[in-house]
This record gives C-alpha cells, structure tokens and sequence, in this order.
C-alpha cells in the first residue's frame, strides 16, 4: 500500500472536513453547559409517562422563571433549563411540580462561576497543548539531516489542531439534539490531544529510525515504509481504545455519552490524521521545500 | 536472565494478584464511591468579606468553615467533606455531602447563622443538675445577635488563655441585668447548643464586657474567638452553586458504568486474543492482573470513585493494551526478518519503548494539569487515569516480559506458527 501516493487527497479530504467544523462552529455554536454560562438544570422522573412540555409550563408558570426550556428526554424524564435560581425558587418548583415527580439531579451554577470556570478551561486547554508541543520538540531534538525538528513540531501541531477541530465541529452540528458541551466534554477534547501526539510519535518514531537506518530511497518511500510498520499498531490501538468507548457510550448514562462521543470522534479522525494526514504534510510540504 | 529470577518474579507477581484480587473482592474494606454514585449534594458558598479587614479575612473564613462543618455534623453524614476554596477578596466554602438526603433541608439547615447563647440556671438548678435528666439552664435574650467582637487575652493572674467577649449596647445591657439576677451562680455560655463553659458570675457586670475562662489551651481559646467572631459577624455567605444527584441516578449511573466498563474490559480481551492468539493470552493474563492491582489500590489509596474516575479507568485500559500492542507488533517484524525468538523480544521491548515512554509521558503531562484544574470531575478523570498508566508500565514490562521469557530458548519458542 502506498500511503503518500493519494496525498493530495488526503489534504482535500481534510481541508473539507476542517471547513465545514469550522463552518458548523459558526453556524451553530456549542451549547455550552450551565457550568460555563451560569444556569440551572433540573431533571425529574414520573412514575408514569411524564406530563407533556405545554403541561409543565402551565404548572410552573406562576412562578415567572426566566429562560425557561422543558426538554423531555425520555417517556418518563423531563429535564428543566433556567437561570439560575436560589434554594426558595428550586423548592417551589419542585413543589408545583407536585408529587409523582422525583427529582434526579438538580445543578445550579452562578454566572460568576461559570465565567471562572471558562476562563479557566481556556487557560488550561492553551496550556496543555503548550506543553504537549514543547514535549514533542524536546523528544524530536536530536533528529538531523531531511527534516529540522520544528518540521516535527508543526506537523503534529497540524495534526492536532485537526483532531481538535473535527471533534468541536461534531459537537456544535449536534448540539440541537441536546449534546451539551460540558466539563466532561473538555477532558474528552484534552484526552484526544494526547492520543493525537501519541499517535503522531509513533509514526514519526519509526520514520526516525528508518532515516537514520538510511531505509528507502527517497524521503516519500522512507515516510511510506514506516507507515505500512505503524499501521497495524495505530488501528489495533484505536480499536482497543474505542471498545470501551463504545461500551461506555452505549450503556454508560447521559453524563458519559460527551464525553465518549468526542472521545470516539477525536480517536477515529486522529488515527486518519497520524497515518493519512500529517506524514502527508512531512513529505509533500517539508520534503518538497528541501529538494527544491 | 537466569530462568530462575524469571519464575521467582512470576510466581511473587501471580500471588500478588491473587492476594489483590481477594482484597478487591473481599466485603470488608467497600469502595469509596463519588456523590454521582451514590447520590447526594454540592454545594458552594462565597463568602463576602468586603466588611471586614482584609488581616481579618483569614480567620474569619476559617471560622465561618469550622461553624459550617459542626452544622454539617448534625446531618449524620459519613464523612462531609467542608473545605475553603480562594485566596484574596474571593472565599468560597465547599460542602459536599453523600448519600440520602435532602438537599433543601440541607441548604437550609446551613444557612442558619452560627448560634451564640447565655444561658441562666433555672430556680431549683441544684437539684435538676443533680438528677442529670434534664438542663438545669434556660435561654435568655442574650444571643450572639448583641456581641461585637471576641478577642483573645490572658488572664493577669493565673496567665491563663481567656476570650473576651464584647457586647454592643443592647447587648451590654442585657448582660448587666442578667449578672445582677445571677450572682454567685453559674452562668452558661453556650454555641450552636453546645456548653462551652459555665463560669460562676461574681458581680454584677457592666460596660458590656464578658470573658470566658474555661482552662483551655491557647489554641482552644483562639479557635472559640474565631468561631465567635465568624457567628456574631457573620460573613454573609450567598450559594452561589449547588449540585445535587438523587440516590437512585446515582446507583443507576453505578450499574450502567460498572456494566459498561466490564463490557469494555471483555470486549478488549477478546479483541487481543482473536488477533495476537498465544501472545494474547499473555496480554490478557497481564490486563487481568492490571485490573486488579488497579482496583486494590483503589481501595487501598483510597480513590474516590467517580463516573469520571470509571471513565479515566477504562481509558487507561486502552493504554496498557496499547503497550502490549506496540510490544508484540515490534516482536513480530523482528520475528519475520528471521531473528531468534530470544532477540525478538528483547528487541520487540527494547524498540517500543521509546513509543510507549513518549506516549505516556504526553498523557501523564495532560493529567497533571487536568488535576491542577480542580473541578472534582476533572481531578477524578486524571488521578485513575495516571494511576492506570504507571500501572500499565509495570504490567507490560515485568508481567509480559517475564513471561515471554520463560519460553526463551525451549521448544516451544521455535514453533513460529504460535507467535505470528
């Protein structure tokens, strides 16, 4: 199999995928959860069917709730979106709520926190990435010859921009149906990082060597080689990785079904992207640059 | 190697799991499980300390923490957790609580402020006091509402730690009129219903200035001030967040995660059997052990066990196979060039292990600053997860290795069929 050959493919199939994350980020932006906004989630179970959203805003009406949203998530479990609201208001909802309503989980979050916690989770996703970049240089410092160690760099950084984005760009197109970005969806996105520039080492690991072993005959076929030696690696690992995954996601409850989609997203496109796209990068654009 | 070290180290390494394994199973030393587990409440709480001193802060907080755990008690609750959160002008106070119950009753109980009262001994003191059966002492209008401030000092004599209690005007005046109606009689000193001390009054006092001499250390005595201090001048605290898991989500949530994660463990072993066939059956001796070395210590750490910690579990189990992937597929290649089944392992280690340092040290680096970030969901994600990974480390490189060693050099490491 020759991986390089289809490159520009790869680069178009990318650019595509990474247009329309971006494109879905805009046009529909990420739900972002009341942790990070200030707001409160309130989710009660029925013993029977729950009643329907018109019938709850009657019943909480009186109340006068700002912003209210009713979202019946399954036959017999609604889930309640507001402003946040104090320890009072939360007893005489439940209170018009009435009886048969058990409450599952009650979150309310002020916005001074949730503005905290989002300064917060961009502070430390900027500063994971930092340290993950400057792991890789550290890592690729010795390598001479072809390629400069900031070639290295780069192209995983590429990589993981790409692996991020896609992801992000799934969570905002299906953020109507309810897919909140949450707490647990940014560990998700740092999780993929590192298995983004895990994968990325692998690869490059063995190109690495193989330059140094002086294997094939040009930069592309040495790329190639090394490709078709991690092959079997990065998809048994992504597959052992996305069987639990997958369980967890399937069977695992709301609060995990983010966390593994992203998960799974950010698994999937980073083993295209360690394989397909950025040994792509290496060749077609820093390879070139060399030779010319 | 000698073959030797090589059994010893297997057979130490099999009756560690087996002794981890009976420890996990074993009922008398339970998991401790999160809030999203097994239900219950988080609330936080910002204190406001625009009023005060800013050198006043510090214990004001720390007070008004110490006031809030002995509310907290109250609940009955195994192991609230109260703790304080902040540094400068922003102070928060956390309060978790497990298990059943109410959260509305929860908030309300610990929005009440801290309790400060005099108490004065009833007409016939004596012989309640001696039957013991009931409080020899009644209420009076003198409550923690009418005190300004407590400071420590020591006595002039005895050089004992004492607290001074200082009264507004109202409040002076109530204490002159309770001490000229109590003299030679004890009067007690009581917070958040509890004794602290019952000093005999001597005189009728005036000025509004009261001292609590109960033979405490200095400490004791400091700690009565701060408490007092944070209960007459409250910091007004507002919930600024509050969480709250039923106990039936949470053991739903245990169930699935429990269901899922087992699942997923099968699910990975089965995938290494049906690829790596006899060297499978090595990785899934080592990813069972993994497991329960892993699960013992989180029982013996302890580890509270989240949702998010389950998922950072199950996650590092895709690193510990990924290092048993990296390992066998070297060994392969090395095998196909035609090296003896001795070197190929060696090599098949010796060469993944760069991938496999570097992989981990990236993951390992990442859970470091998912710990500093702080929020309990995040910390608990990246404890099991590093966790997992040094683990992994360990099971890959001493339980693999060893026992692919044990077949260096026999029969059976010539039959290349069983290591393709």
């Amino acid at each position: 199999m020759n991986f390089i050959r289809f490159s520009y493919i790869y680069f178009f199939l990318s650019l595509v995928l990474l247009g329309a994350s971006v494109a879905s980020l805009f046009a529909f932006g990420l739900n972002a959860g009341p942790e990070f906004t200030g707001g409160t989630i309130l989710e009660v179970r029925y013993q029977e069917s729950a009643p329907s959203s018109s019938e709850l805003r009657d019943s909480l009406g009186a109340l006068s709730l700002e912003s209210l949203q009713v979202q019946q998530t399954e036959e017999n479990r609604v889930l309640l979106r507001m402003k946040e609201i104090d320890e009072t208001k939360h007893q005489e909802i439940l209170a018009a709520l009435g009886e048969e309503a058990e409450e599952l989980r009650f979150e309310t979050v002020g916005p001074v926190i949730g503005r905290e916690l989002r300064q917060k989770t961009f502070v430390i996703i900027g500063l994971a990435l930092l340290i993950i970049i400057l792991y890789v240089a550290f890592a690729f410092r010795r390598v001479t010859g072809a390629l400069r160690p900031w070639h290295w760099g780069i192209a995983s950084l590429l990589s993981l921009v790409h692996d991020l984005l896609l992801p992000l760009g799934l969570m905002a197109a299906i953020s109507r149906f309810g897919f909140e970005f949450t707490i647990p969806a940014v560990v998700a996105l740092l999780t993929v990082a590192g298995y983004s520039i895990n994968n990325n080492i692998v690869v490059f690991d063995r190109v690495r060597e193989n330059l140094l072993k002086r294997t094939g005959i040009d930069l592309a076929d040495t790329v190639n080689k090394s490709l078709r030696q991690t092959f079997v690696r990065n998809m048994n690992t992504s597959l052992t990785t996305l069987i639990p995954l997958a369980a967890i996601f399937f069977l695992g409850g709301d609060t995990l079904k983010t966390f593994s989609l992203v998960l799974m997203a950010g698994i999937i496109v980073g083993f295209y992207s360690a394989l397909f796209f950025s040994p792509a990068f290496l060749v077609k654009v820093f390879g070139r640059a060399r030779s010319s | 190697m000698g073959k030797g070290k090589v059994f010893v180290i297997l057979a130490f390494v099999l009756l560690a799991g087996v002794s981890a394994g009976y420890f996990v199973y074993s009922q008398s030393r339970p998991f401790q499980l999160g809030l999203d587990l097994q239900g219950g409440v988080h609330l936080v709480y910002e204190a406001d300390t625009s009023q005060i001193p800013e050198s006043d802060v510090d214990s004001a907080v720390e007070g008004l923490r110490d006031v809030l755990e002995r509310r907290v008690n109250l609940f009955g609750v195994k192991e609230p957790l109260v703790q304080t959160e902040g540094r400068g002008e922003t102070r928060r106070i956390i309060v978790e609580l497990a298990g059943i119950i109410d959260p509305g009753e929860a908030v309300e109980l610990i929005g009440l402020t801290p309790f400060l009262e005099f108490r004065e001994p009833r007409e016939n003191f004596e012989e309640i006091a001696q039957a013991g059966e009931e409080d020899p002492f009644q209420s009076t209008a003198l409550t923690g509402r009418y005190l300004k401030k407590a400071e420590i000092a020591f006595d002039n004599v005895t050089n004992e730690p004492t607290v001074i209690l200082q009264f507004n005007d109202e409040g002076a005046k109530l204490f002159e009129e309770i001490t000229a109606r109590n003299i030679g009689k004890p009067l007690a000193i009581y917070l958040d219903y509890q004794l602290l001390s019952a000093p005999i009054v001597q005189d009728k006092i005036s000025g509004g200035s009261a001292q609590i001499t109960g033979r405490f250390t200095v400490q004791e005595a400091q700690m009565i001030a701060r408490n007092l201090n944070a209960g007459a001048l409250p910091l007004p605290i507002a919930l600024v967040s509050q969480q709250s898991v039923g106990a039936t989500l949470g053991s739903e949530s245990l169930q699935l995660s429990l269901k899922a994660g087992l699942l997923g463990f099968l699910g990975v072993l089965l995938f290494m059997l049906v690829f790596y066939r006899f060297l499978g059956f090595f990785a899934v001796v080592s990813l069972l052990l993994y497991a329960v070395f892993i699960l013992a210590l989180f029982k013996l750490i302890p580890v509270t066990l989240t949702l998010a910690g389950i998922a950072g579990f199950v996650l590092s189990l895709g690193m510990a196979v990924d290092a048993n992937i990296l390992i066998f597929s070297r060994m392969r290649e090395e095998l196909k060039e035609g090296k003896g089944f001795g070197s190929a392992v060696e090599e098949g280690f010796r060469r993944a292990w760069p991938s496999i340092r570097d992989g981990n040290i990236t993951t390992l680096l990442v859970s470091v600053i998912l710990f500093w970030f702080g929020s309990s969901f995040v910390q608990g994600f990246a404890l099991t997860l590093s966790i997992g990974i040094l683990m992994s480390m360990f099971t890959a490189f001493v339980v693999v290795r060893n026992f692919l060693n044990i077949f260096t050099g026999t029969r059976i490491s010539n039959i290349k069929l069983l290591w393709k």
